[in-house]
């Protein structure tokens, strides 16, 4: 096996893992903690001061 | 220090605050440089001339402005979304100060002329060593701060800056390498030959749009997006997907640099495939930044922050559409060398590197000051839009201009001679260069416009440091 196999096997490799990836992302199992993380942003309790700035930002739009 | 109460501001604050400077001074370079094309009388001195002026442009509005946005954002993003001080202060500081002797030493060396002749690669080879130490610094500091985090995921956007500061340091490395010969005046031989020097000096330069400017732009995208926009992203699967496209993707794109050379003719055709393919990861970054404002498109309306967000969401639609265009080999036959590279490379870096930078910043002065707001959200939308119409009037002109220019080669006669000479095409295209000048003057007086209100932001006012909170329950489930 010459030097350029491994090359081939290795760009099988890598579309394979990124199939399994896609299937893995949108495999109902992990939909709940996907979830939880695209709401890390908001896991915190802001700050007054920022709190306030995004209401302020909000009070303006309305 | 790992106990302290607060986050470490201290250092988003200094890079936020050199993001606006530097970008004054790197627009500032390029007006310069844009103002000589128009009238070359103004290549007066050596030192100022076009040829010493273009790579301090470039490596000035990448390195100097992109990247201290970057690691504002980076450190701020880290901290926040891993509820944690950084790592360690002292390595922030180093990074920071490092940063700072680093695009010094290049406002000196590059305007000497000492250039190790390669692409946003150009420093020579002691900064090179310089580089190295802050980057390794900042891969502790951002790693170290992930590792202890106090919440069970990483936020998406720490995947993008980690994955921009893991290339870089990979990609710094093996374009730098290089055989020094001597320290004063500073000179160095690359340690490749021939075209595969060409080969890693832009799978280095095309990795440097992918990562740098694609990659770590777009962590600052998946939080201040939704921060902004006040809902969490459009997608978060979409966003894991096309993250692991987008690193499987960059790295085979470099070849499209080089069409048409000594490269071999596979792997230029690898290379524009993979360019071909990299049109859906990059679309997916920018739909999902834009749904992520579904539901709410009325806040675009009166918030100019998130105008200058959605914006370079659609300038990096549009440009990462040109790229692969431009990667097929017909369509370059055409375009490469001439200015319509030039606008599309514009259309990337003025409507979306520096447009999602200035939101970003804009989202973190306030709050790095203790304040609601910034000092005037009225000085805000009238940035966005000269800054917008200056972006406009550039790439429109170096279209136009590169096309023309792509055209009027190529054109022959019966006979086969050629239709113009180059001369003429220049000629042609001076109209145009006066255009371009013109949009560069806006964005850069945007950005002047940007100084005067940060700083009646933070006149006067205290330094800020919010203090650290531990996820809320839900969330640490």
């Amino acid at each position: 096996m010459d030097i350029n196999d491994a090359r081939s096997i290795l760009t099988v490799l890598c579309f394979a893992s990124f199939i399994g990836i896609a299937l893995w992302a949108y495999s109902g199992r992990n939909k709940a903690r996907f979830d939880e993380a695209a709401n890390l942003p908001f896991a915190e309790d802001e700050l007054p001061a920022s709190r306030a700035g995004s209401e302020t930002t909000q009070g303006k739009a309305s | 220090m790992s106990t302290q109460a607060t986050y470490n501001y201290k250092v988003v604050r200094q890079f936020s605050v050199m993001t606006v400077i530097w970008g004054i001074v790197g627009m500032l370079v390029g007006v310069i440089i844009a103002a000589q094309l128009v009238w070359p009388e103004l290549n007066f001195v050596e030192w100022l001339s076009y040829g010493r002026l273009r790579p301090l442009h470039t490596n000035a509005v990448i390195f100097a402005f992109g990247g201290s946005a970057l690691f504002a954002t980076s450190y701020y993003v880290v901290q926040r979304t891993c509820h944690v001080r950084l790592f360690s202060d002292a390595l922030a500081a180093f990074t920071f100060w490092g940063w700072q002797v680093v695009i010094v030493l290049a406002a000196i060396t590059l305007p000497l002329g000492y250039t190790a002749a390669k692409e946003y690669a150009e420093l020579e080879w002691p900064i090179d060593i310089l580089i190295t130490l802050v980057w390794v610094a900042y891969a502790i500091n951002f790693f170290g701060t992930i590792a202890k985090r106090k919440t069970p995921h990483i936020y998406v956007a720490n995947w993008f800056f980690g994955a921009y500061i893991l290339t870089v340091a990979l990609l710094h490395l093996v374009n730098s390498a290089e055989i020094p010969v001597s320290f004063w005046p500073m000179k160095s031989y690359s340690a490749y030959a021939g075209v595969q020097d060409a080969m890693v000096q832009w799978w280095y330069g095309h990795n440097a749009v992918g990562f740098f400017l694609t990659a770590g732009f777009l962590g600052m995208m998946y939080y201040f997006v939704p921060k902004q926009a006040e809902r969490p992203v459009y997608s978060y699967r979409l966003s894991v997907v096309h993250f692991w496209a987008l690193i499987f993707t960059y790295m085979w794109a470099g070849p499209h640099h080089l069409h048409y050379t000594a490269l071999p003719d596979w792997t230029q055709s690898v290379g524009m495939i993979f360019s071909l393919i990299l049109l859906a990861p990059s679309w997916g970054g920018m739909i999902n930044g834009i749904m992520t404002l579904s539901g709410a498109w009325h806040k675009l309306r009166t918030d100019p922050i998130l105008k200058f967000l959605i914006t370079s969401l659609s300038f990096y639609g549009m440009s990462t559409f040109e790229g692969p265009m431009m990667s097929i080999k017909t369509v370059n036959a055409l375009s490469h060398y001439t200015d319509w590279t030039v606008g599309h490379v514009h259309s990337g870096a003025l409507g979306w590197v520096a447009m999602i930078s200035i939101g970003s910043i804009y989202y973190l002065i306030p709050r790095l000051f203790g304040q609601k707001e910034m000092f005037s959200t009225k000085l805000i939308t009238l940035h966005f839009w000269i800054a917008t119409l200056g972006v406009v009037l550039y790439i429109a002109a170096m279209w136009i201009a590169g096309v023309m220019q792509g055209l009027m080669w190529r054109a022959t006669n019966p006979d086969g001679t050629l239709t113009y000479s180059f001369v003429e095409s220049v000629k042609a295209t001076y109209p145009f260069y006066s255009i371009r000048l013109l949009g560069g003057v806006m964005f850069l007086a945007g950005m002047g416009i940007m100084l005067y209100n940060v700083l009646k932001t933070i006149a006067g006012r205290k330094a800020y440091d919010a203090p650290v909170l531990a996820p809320i329950a839900a969330q640490a489930a």
